[in-house]
């Protein structure tokens, strides 16, 4: 709505009024998580609302969470395979955006089509299959089953797709001319003049793969290889219920870097949710 | 393999003899570019998309149960036990009751938020933020948050009531409760990714619109809320009212830590029975029925989805 005229004092106070509240509540569970955290197991146990502990136990929380299990290993997998997966998502489909977009070759309508369909199953249908298909390639307790059946994304190719149909066929014709080979212009010219899907797209790959619970689940069972959520649900499960500073902590540094990959760069990934909308 | 009509450049049709060999030529290296650049994704999506689609069908009509050496087919048999199943009918009708309860709630909150935000200038980016942050937080992790909230003695919440002098409610352990209570959390997950559709939506309401309305009287906010404002974001509500639903549909990680789906099914849904009974129980050719009848569901949702995005935007 337009705002050109400030609300009256009545209106305004309205709108802070319903809106702290709500923020309250949207925030509830990550002030009770953090001071938690930093609480002694007595003041933990003790039933008082008191945010911030008398005796600040942030420090034995957070190195008993890295100690007791290997949160760090944990947190380290998450961003290899995280990392790794976005990597070859758009080594694969950055080239075969840019050929549905650009280039006419026997079978792109199939290939299209294809794509189409990739776009309407969800991860968690294949999940069985998948499973079947680990497990007969040997790849389950591995790297590789994490990473594996994500390495195309259909939404990726999707996405590219229509922002590389906006770049002027000119471009093309001149960087053909310069004697550039079509990869050398899907990486030097096609790609950096779409960032801003590649950059919204990053974001999107980044966060589903850092949050999936549920193929990790399917996929790995050494401890060593889990990725942040199936670790912190490990610990969770191995914990005998008097650990819960620790289980905090653990769980705050499980969300944390994603909170304040987001706090850093808010546009970015507002932007990201809303142009894709989807995912 | 369907063989494409050459591209239609008027040039290649036109040209002079030799300059249409040479487009020919051109034409061909073209083919086998496109071909080489879609090799990589083409093969993956046949592989790990396609082959393991197809691949579901097959074994929903088998009697596998994954590790044993043989299998009988048994046609549609998975599927009257499927629907015979008190689990599977728990799964199903507590799927649909959390989608009818957090679906409307999500959105109609995320679109109230976006209009209370976007109606004064003071602290924006603030609100919007702390509304959008739980979208941000691993669930999985936040889902521990919630356990130590709620939790029975202890958690912020029961220490509330008790100190208003309410009783404290055992919020997971409670037949009646425990599903309210993954829908309000389902509700806090999602509110915040409607609200940056809705506040998306809403900036895309050209400013005349509201310029129009004031001439024909309408100034007022509620006149302009309800003569321009809810009109306009039709689309986007029908929008947003279907993305929710795909994710309230996709309901695992919070019954998966939280209850397992007890106590006594009370919170079984229907990719959690998916999960239990293909990776658990390792019923291979039932739990690929349950794969089938979500699949169903989520290809429902998404086509109708793409339907209105196609009237919204042209793409092929």
């Amino acid at each position: 709505m337009k705002t050109e005229s400030a609300l009256s004092v009545p209106a305004a106070m309205g709108r802070h009024s319903v809106l702290l509240a709500s923020t309250l509540f949207m925030l509830m569970p990550f002030v009770w998580m953090v001071s938690l955290s930093i609480k002694s197991p007595g003041e933990a146990f003790e039933a008082s609302f008191v945010l911030w502990p008398e005796t600040f136990y942030g420090i034995e929380n957070y190195g008993r969470a890295l100690t007791e299990v290997p949160l760090g290993r944990f947190l380290a997998n998450g961003v290899f395979v995280s990392l790794s997966v976005l990597i070859i998502q758009v080594l694969v489909a950055a080239p075969c955006a840019y050929a549905l977009a650009k280039l006419t070759f026997p079978g792109r309508n199939l290939l299209f089509l294809f794509v189409l369909i990739g776009l309407l199953i969800p991860q968690e249908v294949l999940g069985l299959p998948l499973f079947i298909l680990c497990h007969f390639l040997g790849l389950i307790d591995t790297y590789a089953a994490l990473i594996l059946p994500f390495t195309v994304s259909p939404f990726a190719i999707f996405l590219f797709r229509q922002f590389f149909k906006t770049i002027p066929d000119d471009l093309i014709h001149a960087a053909r001319l310069d004697g550039l080979s079509e990869l050398a212009i899907v990486w030097r010219i096609v790609v950096p003049a779409a960032m801003p899907a590649l950059i919204a797209f990053a974001i999107l790959s980044v966060i589903a793969r850092w949050s999936n619970l549920f193929w990790p689940s399917i996929a790995v069972s050494s401890e060593e290889l889990m990725p942040p959520p199936l670790g912190v649900v490990f610990f969770r499960n191995e914990d005998d219920g008097d650990d819960l500073g620790p289980l905090m902590a653990a769980a705050t540094m499980v969300a944390a870097p994603l909170v304040v990959a987001f706090l850093l760069a808010q546009r970015k990934f507002i932007d990201g949710f809303t142009m894709s909308g989807l995912k | 393999m369907t063989t494409l009509p050459a591209s239609s450049r008027p040039a290649a049709r036109t040209g002079p003899a030799g300059r249409a060999a040479a487009l020919t030529a051109a034409r061909r290296l073209e083919a086998w570019a496109g071909l080489a650049l879609v090799a990589p994704a083409f093969l993956l999506i046949v592989v790990l998309v396609l082959v393991p689609a197809a691949g579901i069908f097959v074994i929903a009509a088998t009697d596998w149960t994954f590790g044993s050496r043989s299998l009988n087919f048994v046609g549609l048999r998975n599927f009257g036990e499927l629907f015979g199943d008190a689990t599977f009918r728990a799964a199903l009708s507590n799927t649909l009751l959390y989608v009818a309860v957090t679906v409307p709630a999500t959105t109609i909150l995320g679109l109230g938020v976006a209009l209370l935000i976007e109606s004064g200038r003071s602290c924006r980016a603030f609100y919007r933020a702390a509304h959008f942050l739980p979208v941000m937080a691993t669930l999985a992790a936040m889902a521990i948050a919630w356990e130590a909230l709620l939790h029975p003695t202890i958690g912020l919440i029961n220490q509330v009531l008790h100190t208003v002098g309410m009783p404290r409610p055992n919020w997971l352990r409670d037949r009646e409760l425990v599903l309210p209570t993954l829908m309000v959390i389902g509700i806090w997950q999602h509110l915040g990714l409607a609200m940056v559709l809705f506040l998306a939506g809403l900036k895309s309401i050209p400013s005349d619109l509201y310029d129009a309305a004031a001439v024909d009287g309408a100034d007022g906010w509620l006149d302009r809320l309800t003569t321009v404002t809810l009109p306009m974001l039709g689309p986007v509500t029908m929008f947003v009212t279907i993305i929710m639903a795909l994710r309230a549909f996709e309901v695992f990680d919070t019954v998966r830590v939280l209850t397992q789906g007890g106590p006594d099914r009370a919170s079984e849904t229907l990719l959690h029975t998916l999960f239990v009974e293909s990776f658990e129980y390792l019923r291979t050719g039932y739990g690929a029925a349950v794969t089938l009848v979500f699949l169903a569901i989520v290809v429902t949702l998404t086509l109708t989805q793409a339907k209105i995005m196609d009237r919204r935007v042209h793409y092929t």
